[in-house]
């Protein structure tokens, strides 16, 4: 029937019911993220002179952020938190776990899925601590069951362990996604290939990925955007030792929390909006081009 | 496939899947023993099985406190998600408004670029100004901030999915706007709603960074932020108390997610997380 | 009394549902609203409702204008295709729901929601919920409901269309006699010919969003007004043959009429219902029948339509039980004098 969507509610009402929603959205959400910009453009510090008065110092903050030797090594232990744990870790784990999963049925699958959730659901605080009593220098279930006692996994490779972690506590999701996605590869096509004498690795190449491109695009992007943000690490390592495990999250806090030095923070920030803000349209743009937008 | 390569194949899947299990319990061990372990270490290991750990909480004086700061900055937050959502969705699903699908596509573009870690400092200083340092109500107002896009996005699925014929059926025999929302609309979307609200406390329940930077006062830190000080604050960390209070406080959390997921499927982009 | 002056809806974008529409139907009537798909029939019930505000036009409801009045205050009660049963709320306070808007103490409103029930056979169902009813007794709720709150009209948008075949006709009658008994006025939406014809007192055919014809469904099956109805009325469809009328003569695929006194000359449309014809195996001596040869015949049960291949065209007659003659025939069709119509520009012209 050509009859247009219809008008339930009343202009006025209408606003009137999105109007709250709007407000803390935009107390809350949105001036939060202008007022980066501007505080990125201060000395505005935590203490002393500069908290009374704060002066605007243009783009200093942002000058001195680049060639600050702490700034940069920030950025590439964050570029290989992100390619280590989310691009390389999670994504393929969860891959590969959800293909050697999908025909199967019974304990054996309930099981691996449940623990793979559990690790992805238990509160952050939670899994920081098992993974500092796993990790532990002294009585660590790891150090045990290698028989390396008094091998010291966060002292001595601070990144290694975070970016382990990260894939551990991370996977669930990927794992979710491609499951998903690979219910959705008719199994004839399968067939098919198998009947050709495809092997495993020419299956997935010619049959599997074709059709589960969009997905692994859309996951790619999200455990990216997620990883880049998550601020777990710091429960395990606080950044240390030495920065050696101060990923750009971390890296705010301490400078601008720890340190007082809320306007270089601020600063520093504004650039991880902008990261932030080319992940989503691309993840936005991909929901379009797919003819379906949901929220992440 | 030859029958080699059939039998190496099954043989290298069951070793892969036995390889995950491992990675994905052996943190999980210690969280299943230490609680109940009457000498709890730091290596999982078989306990000898005790409840004492769970009367040392008693002794602990944040420990419980924080479990309540965590039930009531989560339930507020919910609350506050769940109302303003409703709200919002439906009068984006029932009524002409104006670049409605634009501000849509903004609320969600925002919701996934202003996260807690680009906000830490801006949300700090709002906090400060507002005198909402030290509040629960700083911590339920900053994360329901991050929630309400999200959840007016689903709920306005739900909306969208629920014919308009009940309410315009309601609203020919007289229902106000109000009663046509308590009567018709409400029962209606109520499974959105458990679902939303679900979805509010565990977020809230296990975020760390916002009540982490916005209250300093241990009597209003929730349960992230106790157990967190309880094994990085002086001395030697208590075992027995940090395995008790972790059990404690993971279960609501894994208990909503089975909940969600037994009642309503498991649908990862709107999902429980995230 | 329902009154409509000049009512106009256009929905954004410019397109008009119900295009300067005036009707009136009258107290107690049951009034239909027929035509196919994207009429405009559903638009205009809407706004008879209260649900869609009209862009210009008066609406009048028992002589008082209520073009402004919100829905909820027209004193209409509305049956939905999809019947809007409240799925949360038992059969009780589905019925009792309008008198719980106008504050009726819950006893009372109870009591009537059973006694509605009663009267609507619904007695044993006052405790389920809409989910656990058949579609005929959802329909039934629907209507006790819209019943129970003593409206001065009924709107019913297709209320028999989300039924099975079999359990329509049945409520078909029980309709029919509800609204006999209450006489309240009632406007239903129908793309239903038969269902429009089986209930209506009058018929309102629609198209493009103006009202093609009105009329009793007897003038309506009848006299179609313009082609459109003439194909749209009726279970099988009219005959529309071209001829020429010419010099007092009407040449219709090989047969030949007088032309009639006032009919105009020159090209016209014959149309002929299947069912006023009768077919013949014998040649008739006179010039007024179509030759032909059967081609296809299908079993309607009672009677059996016969396809006829005329000279370049075909005509199709409804044949009583037991008279159809074999397919390859040749048979002739003679129309019942008087039953024919003939249309120029789409619209009737007169008979033949």
């Amino acid at each position: 029937m050509a009859r247009a969507e219809s008008g339930t509610l009343g202009r006025r009402p209408a606003v009137g019911f999105v109007l709250p929603a709007l407000v803390l959205i935009g107390v809350f959400l949105v001036f939060p993220a202008l007022w980066t910009v501007y505080l990125g453009l201060t000395d505005y510090r935590l203490t002393g002179l500069a908290a009374a008065d704060p002066q605007v110092v243009g783009a200093a903050n942002y000058a001195e952020a680049l060639g600050d030797e702490r700034f940069r090594t920030s950025l590439w232990l964050t570029v290989q938190f992100v390619l280590g744990s989310a691009v390389l870790g999670q994504a393929v784990l969860g891959f590969a776990i959800a293909w050697a999963l999908r025909d199967r049925r019974g304990p054996l699958k309930s099981l691996t899925e449940g623990l793979v959730l559990l690790a992805w659901i238990l509160p952050s605080s939670v899994v920081a601590f098992l993974w500092i009593a796993l990790l532990d220098r002294d009585g660590g279930t790891l150090n045990a069951i290698l028989h390396t006692p008094g091998f010291a996994w966060l002292l001595d490779h601070p990144m290694a362990s975070i970016i382990v972690f990260n894939v551990w506590r991370g996977t669930a999701f990927s794992m979710m996604l491609y499951g998903a996605a690979l219910e959705n590869v008719p199994p004839s096509h399968l067939e098919t290939a198998r009947l050709a004498g495809a092997s495993t690795l020419q299956q997935l190449r010619d049959v599997v990925l074709p059709h589960i491109k969009g997905h692994v695009l859309t996951n790619l992007l999200l455990i990216t955007l997620w990883t880049f943000n998550d601020f777990t690490a710091f429960q395990l390592t606080a950044g240390g030792p030495e920065g050696r495990s101060e990923i750009l999250p971390v890296y705010i806090y301490n400078v601008a929390m720890s340190g007082g030095r809320l306007g270089f923070g601020a600063a520093v920030s504004f650039l991880v909006l902008v990261v932030n803000l080319v992940l989503a349209f691309g993840y936005l743009r991909l929901l379009r081009s797919r003819g379906e937008v949901r929220p992440s | 496939m030859t029958p080699v390569r059939h039998m190496l194949g099954t043989i290298g899947r069951a070793a892969f899947l036995a390889l995950v299990l491992g990675f994905f319990a052996l943190p999980l061990l210690w969280l299943a023993s230490a609680p109940f372990d009457a000498h709890p270490s730091i290596t999982a290991s078989v306990p000898e099985f005790t409840l004492a750990n769970f009367r040392a909480l008693l002794d602990n004086p944040y420990a419980l406190g924080s479990l309540r700061n965590s039930l009531i900055q989560a339930c507020g937050s919910a609350a506050l998600v769940v109302t303003l959502a409703a709200l919002a969705a439906y009068a984006l699903s029932r009524a002409r408004v104006p670049g409605r699908d634009a501000l849509l596509y903004v609320l969600l573009l925002l919701s996934s670029v202003v996260t807690g870690t680009a906000a830490m400092v801006p949300l700090f200083e709002l906090a400060t100004r507002l005198n909402l340092i030290d509040t629960h109500l700083g911590v339920v107002l900053t994360l329901s901030g991050g929630l309400l896009p999200a959840a007016i996005f689903i709920l306005k699925d739900f909306m969208d999915a629920t014919p308009t014929s009940y309410e315009e059926s309601a609203r020919v025999f007289g229902a106000s706007p109000g009663q046509v929302l308590r009567h018709v609309v409400i029962p209606l979307v109520r499974p959105g709603l458990a679902t939303i609200a679900v979805w509010a406390v565990a977020g809230v329940w296990g975020s760390f960074l916002q009540p982490f930077i916005l209250l300093r006062d241990p009597d209003k830190a929730p349960g992230a932020v106790i157990l967190y000080t309880l094994y990085t604050e002086g001395g030697a960390p208590r075992l027995d108390v940090i395995s008790a209070f972790s059990l404690l406080y993971s279960l609501p959390v894994v208990v909503m997610y089975v909940f969600v997921s037994r009642r309503y499927g498991f649908r990862f982009h709107g999902g429980i997380k995230r | 009394m329902i009154a409509l002056r000049g009512l106009t809806k256009e929905f954004p974008g410019g397109v008009r549902a119900v295009d300067s529409l005036d009707l009136e139907i009258g107290d107690g009537e049951f009034f239909a609203l027929l035509g196919p798909s994207g009429c405009g029939k559903t638009t205009l019930l809407r706004t008879i409702a209260g649900l869609e505000t009209p862009t210009s036009g008066r609406i009048e409801i028992g002589g008082v204008d209520v073009t402004g009045t919100p829905p909820g205050r027209r004193d209409v009660a509305m049956v939905f295709q999809d019947y809007a049963l409240f799925p949360h709320m038992d059969v009780t306070a589905n019925i009792a729901y309008p008198l719980r808007i106008r504050k009726v103490p819950r006893a009372g409103r109870e009591a009537k929601a059973a006694e509605t029930a009663s009267r609507l056979s619904l007695s044993e169902l006052l405790d389920r919920r809409p989910g656990q009813l058949s579609g005929g007794q959802q329909q039934r709720v629907a209507l006790a409901r819209a019943v129970a709150c003593h409206p001065k009209a009924f709107l019913f948008d297709e209320p028999l269309s989300n039924l099975d075949a079999r359990l329509r006709l049945e409520a078909r009658t029980f309709l029919k006699r509800l609204q006999r008994e209450l006489a309240v006025t009632t406007v239903f939406v129908t793309h239903d010919q038969s269902e429009a014809l089986a209930l209506a007192d009058r018929i309102a055919v629609m198209s493009a969003g103006r009202i093609t014809q009105l009329g009793t469904p007897s003038e309506v099956f009848r006299r179609p007004a313009t082609t459109f109805v003439a194909s749209f009325i009726g279970s099988t469809p009219m005959n529309l043959l071209p001829g020429v009328a010419k010099d007092g003569v009407l040449r219709v695929a090989g047969a030949e009429f007088p032309l009639p006194d006032g009919a105009p000359e020159g090209e016209v449309l014959y149309g002929l219902r299947p069912e006023y014809a009768d077919l013949t195996t014998r040649e008739p001596g006179e010039k007024g029948a179509f030759p032909g040869k059967v081609a296809v015949v299908e079993n309607l049960g009672t009677a059996h339509l016969v396809t006829l291949e005329c000279t370049d065209h075909l005509l199709q007659v409804v044949v009583p039980e037991g008279a159809e003659p074999p397919p390859g025939t040749a048979a002739w069709a003679v129309p019942r004098p008087g039953r024919a119509l003939l249309y120029r520009d789409d619209t009737l012209v007169g008979g033949a």
